[in-house]
């Protein structure tokens, strides 16, 4: 599969999807290429979920057409499918089978003959550090342990494209550090999708991201150029005794200071000009018995607005 | 792959331990009746050998048993279908088959074959009682094995028709009822019509089993148990197809 699989793993052209009246995906185009791992970023209900679920043909689209490794989903389903490894929301796991077993049953359900079974067993367990549980019973496992059975099911044969649906929802923080570092592992080979609420998530693992609203992809770039987007220079900072607004903006590189309650501000500054060194020299000098400052965290409604922001202002005309 | 699925299906159904509660009591039943037409025969046994032409150990001990075989399957065989799709969905394990390089035809016969192959386990116990009377009797093997038959075709119906009524629902209990409630309502309309040519002895699978039980081997019970299955399961097939466009 090395050197057949073509540049292109998945195309996916035009989708649209409804539920009764409802129309939950609306044109919905996305590309993934070899070796790339593309982050679907987006809130609950956004239709995520729905999309992997059309990737996968577990829905059929009302309307576009999907190719997986060059083969059409909705003509040939069986042989594009062949190259999909899925794991849904909610893991697909048999709780009376022991994870060996388990593996091995959607090996061979994926076509992988018996010989070819045990040694794809012993990667995927191993990638997904799951070797002292194989012959422990999966509704005994934890949710951290089942989610890790759920992507070692996925990738247990070795399909070009691996999608995944919120795959560290329910893991620890270092269960969800081992989980991205596999993810960006998988990158290197296959071609991965995973949708996530979390912006951290894309933003330390994928390489691409799409994000997605109200059923309409609303931006698609690289991540890198996705965070300049979401970077917000700022800190917000308290002080037990608080000088006049007009000080603190008087500050320079300062363009903007809000007041939140009587002693936590926030403070907005230019990119390339960060004053918090002058801000503590002076708290130090004034006495303004400065009590913390934190960096402004990105979250995914400033990138949403500042996207769409942007998108209004573009096409101002044609609305 | 439909092999692979089958060895699943009874993987799960053999893993339940309510199953093997099932298997036990069956079998106390079927073992029970079987010991009670045993006795009823060696009673009258000296009447009837003044007979000229009197029925024999088989057609007075088996056939009975296969018959209330029979009627128990119809209440039983809605208890092991139900959950084969119905639990797929409701535990959110239906994406895996959906998203595998199998089609629905695979998927459905598949779990057909794997329920086929649970319900010979359950019912061989019948004829392997039977067969104990070889040690003192000679046996109808004609009359045995047509009855071996009508039971595998009769237990196919019931099967593809449960499985088609857990295709519906995610409700385990609801296929399970919904099934009993056919069968059940199929057998009562025909034992309760008494004009002999009423339409609702044809749409009786109890009803075309009896050919077999008398160890009649006739082509048009053979073909209305194969075509009665096939619609249940083609319908089972389109269910699940429906289930990709309508989510």
């Amino acid at each position: 599969m090395s050197n057949a699989t073509p540049a292109l793993t998945l195309s996916a052209q035009h989708l649209k999807r409804s539920f009764g009246k409802q129309t939950v995906i609306h044109d919905v185009s996305l590309q993934l290429h070899r070796g790339e791992v593309l982050g679907l970023l987006g809130h609950n209900g956004a239709g995520k979920s729905t999309t992997m679920q059309m990737l996968t043909g577990c829905l059929t689209p009302d309307s576009g057409s999907i190719a997986i490794c060059g083969i059409d989903l909705l003509r040939e389903p069986t042989l594009a499918k062949a190259h999909i490894g899925y794991l849904p929301e909610t893991p697909p796991l048999y709780k009376e089978m022991t994870v060996a077993d388990y593996l091995t049953f959607v090996a061979r359900l994926h076509g992988l003959k018996a010989e070819a079974a045990p040694e794809a067993l012993a990667l995927a367990l191993q990638r997904c550090g799951l070797n002292d549980k194989r012959n422990k019973l999966i509704g005994t496992l934890s949710k951290g342990y089942q989610q890790r059975v759920g992507i070692a099911q996925a990738i247990i044969h070795q399909p070009a494209i691996v999608i995944l649906d919120e795959p560290t929802v329910g893991l620890d923080p270092t269960q969800i550090r081992e989980i991205r570092t596999l993810i960006r592992e998988l990158g290197n080979q296959h071609s991965v999708i995973l949708s996530t609420h979390l912006l951290s998530e894309v933003e330390s693992i994928c390489d691409r991201v799409e994000i997605m609203q109200n059923g309409k992809l609303i931006y698609g770039d690289t991540s890198a150029r996705m965070q300049r987007y979401g970077q917000i220079s700022g800190f917000t900072v308290s002080l037990r005794n608080p000088p006049a607004l007009s000080e603190l903006q008087g500050i320079v590189g300062v363009t903007r200071v809000e007041q939140m309650t009587a002693h936590e501000f926030r403070v907005l500054h230019a990119l390339e000009h960060n004053p918090s060194a002058e801000l503590l020299t002076l708290a130090a000098q004034q006495g303004w018995h400065l009590e913390q400052l934190t960096p402004l965290q990105t979250r995914l409604e400033d990138v949403y607005a500042k996207i769409t922001d942007a998108e209004t202002s573009h096409a101002g005309e044609s609305n | 792959m439909i092999k692979l699925l089958a060895l699943r299906e009874l993987r799960s159904l053999f893993s339940a331990p309510s199953t093997w509660f099932m298997l036990a009591a069956l079998q106390f039943i079927f073992a029970w009746f079987f010991l009670a037409r045993m006795d009823a025969y060696l009673e009258l046994q000296p009447q009837l050998a003044q007979l000229a032409n009197a029925p024999g150990a088989t057609a007075s001990i088996a056939a009975p048993v296969f018959n209330v075989v029979a009627l128990m399957l119809m209440m039983l065989i809605p208890m092991f279908t139900m959950r084969a799709i119905a639990e797929e969905r409701r535990n959110q394990t239906l994406p895996l088959l959906l998203s595998s390089p199998l089609s629905s035809m695979q998927i459905v016969l598949g779990k057909f074959l794997g329920l086929m192959l649970f319900l010979m386990v359950l019912m061989s116990s019948a004829p392997l009682m039977i067969y104990t009377l070889q040690l003192g009797t000679p046996l109808d093997q004609g009359l045995l094995w047509s009855n071996v038959l009508g039971l595998i075709l009769l237990s196919a119906s019931y099967a593809a028709l449960g499985l088609y009524m857990s295709s519906l629902t995610n409700q385990p209990v609801i296929a399970a009822i919904s099934t009993l409630a056919v069968l059940l309502g199929l057998w009562l309309a025909d034992i309760s019509s008494n004009a002999p040519d009423s339409p609702w002895h044809m749409f009786s699978p109890l009803f075309h089993f009896q050919n077999f039980n008398f160890g009649l081997l006739d082509s048009g019970d053979a073909v209305f148990f194969l075509s009665f299955s096939s619609v249940f399961l083609l319908l089972a097939m389109r269910r699940l197809n429906n289930n990709r466009v309508y989510g």
